[in-house]
């Protein structure tokens, strides 16, 4: 025990700190892509493997709009209402004929969707990164760091999307509709609640999640056509740690994970800490099956 | 015009409905029709197909031949939550409402449609809140925490926010206590005073005789027998063939 309390010790609390932060802001990005993740797959039951894609383009259009207009924050509503609306149009032709067909169907059109949405943007945009410049150059002091305001706003903003789409869910009509047909899809069409559009708009609503995400992220790194890959990869783990199709579950999972990714980049290299993730990954598959944060299993 | 004494057109008409699940062949040409406002008992053992031919009607399953008729205009493929719009109700056997939804939400889902305006949503809730108050002292409970009976009281409160012109109701009383039966009993007559038309299934045989104007009784996927409700009573040889009491 003394030689682990040591250890601990032996952690400087600066660099603790830093790495909650940094693993609270990048887990609320996760969370804002993993929301829409879980919500596709709760309500459809699809697994959407373009959801990478859908934060990629998002990106990709805030690059656009923010080079045409200079706003960063036109950038950030506009792009996710264009991706929205696209993806809406993207479930109408290629999600919504598969319903009810078996679910295989329904994992490769969303991989060819992400196949061609990748190569639409390499021979669109071409392989150097682009970047959507920082909208808040300012930063504070943080021990030795100088810590960018902007990532703070991250964090907050996407905190407030998702609260948003808490209240949503919680009050409005649709968000009605959407939990009753998550529940009983069946009774949901027998009270007159057209479900078909409520698949549309769920996958519009999740598009846009992704693509405000995209935009958020992007003046951190840049952009490019393979974004999406490593977050749609985490953003997996999330949903499946989280329990699938459960929205709370998943937000929680994100900041679980990216913590975890977090303190462990504290001794790994960043690019091995994600080793963690597939642990937590396996551990959870092995013994909570039905999600780390769900009471019971039903 | 058939078998009904009737001149006016049916509010629900199934015309020679065969029905397959899969491979099996559930209804083999079944026909009835229920007039505006009239109470309906829909009689037979378990597994002859009631439950299924109220999910012909509902659009739950589609026929493989024959049409259901609503206010003499075809229904057939249209999908369910049109039919819900057009004025059917359904209350399935197992109730189904939405257990992690609120007494209040899943009475919403009948509620928010176009065409209510805010008297209309507060004279509804308040007409199925005078029928069953625990459903308004319980508002904002789930679902899911109700008893067997409060459950089937949410089921048939849901489905009157839609105002339908028929119901479908499916053994509403099973796994009642005798109160709850009673009660159930009561609200059947309030929606027939109503002028709700009401297609009834159900088990409990001399509540279905009291309630109803006219009973068909089913056997293997089609109707056998056809006549009023006060003809007969538990002891006829009808009964007896068909339904073995």
């Amino acid at each position: 025990m003394g030689a682990i309390a040591n250890f601990l010790h032996a952690i400087p609390l600066e660099l603790i700190i830093i790495q909650t932060i940094n693993g609270v802001v990048t887990g609320m990005i996760l969370a804002l892509i993993a929301s829409g993740l879980t919500l596709i797959f709760g309500i459809m039951d699809v697994v959407n493997f373009a959801h990478g894609e859908l934060f990629m383009l998002g990106a990709y259009v805030g690059v656009v709009i923010v080079a045409v207009t200079g706003s960063f924050w036109l950038g950030l509503i506009a792009s996710a209402l264009i991706v929205g609306i696209f993806g809406a149009a993207l479930q109408i032709v290629t999600l919504r004929p598969l319903i009810g067909r078996d679910p295989l169907n329904t994992i490769l059109a969303t991989f060819g969707i992400s196949l061609v949405l990748q190569n639409y943007a390499l021979w669109q945009f071409g392989p150097v990164s682009r970047k959507i410049p920082d909208p808040m150059s300012s930063s504070f002091t943080l021990f030795y760091l100088q810590y960018p305001w902007y990532r703070i706003v991250i964090a907050l903003l996407s905190a407030a999307i998702i609260g948003g789409f808490y209240l949503f869910l919680k009050y409005s009509k649709f968000g009605v509709w959407i939990r009753a047909t998550a529940q009983d899809r069946v009774m949901a069409q027998a009270m007159g609640i057209p479900v078909p559009l409520v698949y549309t708009g769920v996958f519009a609503i999740g598009s846009a999640m992704a693509a405000a995400s995209g935009v958020l992220f992007a003046p951190t790194t840049g952009v490019d056509h393979s974004m999406g890959l490593d977050w749609v990869l985490k953003a997996f783990i999330v949903v499946v740690v989280g329990g699938m199709g459960n929205l709370g579950g998943s937000i929680l999972a994100a900041i679980f994970i990216s913590l975890l990714e977090s303190y462990a980049a504290i001794w790994l290299d960043p690019s091995q800490a994600v080793i963690v993730s597939f642990v937590a990954l396996i551990l959870t598959l092995l013994f909570r099956p039905t999600g780390l944060f769900v009471a019971t299993p039903k | 015009m058939s078998v009904s004494a009737d001149s006016t057109e049916p509010l629900v008409r199934v015309d020679d409905v065969h029905t397959y699940y899969g491979k099996s062949h559930i209804l083999h040409g079944v026909s009835l029709t229920v007039q505006p406002g009239e109470v309906v008992g829909l009689l037979g053992r378990n597994g002859v197909g009631k439950s299924t031919t109220l999910k012909t009607i509902m659009g739950l399953v589609n026929p493989s031949h024959g049409t259901v008729l609503l206010d003499g205009n075809a229904i057939t493929g249209l999908p369910p939550h049109r039919l819900a719009r057009l004025g059917i109700g359904y209350v399935p056997e197992d109730r189904r409402i939405f257990r992690l939804l609120t007494v209040m939400e899943n009475l919403r889902t009948g509620l928010d449609r176009g065409g209510v305006n805010e008297d209309r949503r507060r004279a509804l809730l308040e007409k199925v809140f005078t029928y069953f108050p625990v459903l308004a002292e319980r508002r904002s409970q789930a679902g899911g925490t109700l008893s067997g009976g409060e459950q089937q009281m949410l089921a048939i409160a849901r489905a009157m926010m839609l105002e339908p012109k028929i119901i479908l109701l499916d053994e509403p009383t099973e796994g009642l206590m005798p109160r709850m039966v009673s009660q159930i009993r009561r609200i059947i007559e309030v929606l027939h005073n109503d002028g709700v038309a009401i297609l009834l299934v159900e088990q409990n045989v001399p509540l279905t005789l009291e309630a109803s104007q006219r009973v068909y009784v089913m056997e293997k996927g089609s109707v056998r027998h056809h006549c009023a409700a006060s003809e007969i009573d538990v002891h006829h040889p009808v009964i007896k063939q068909y339904l073995g009491l």
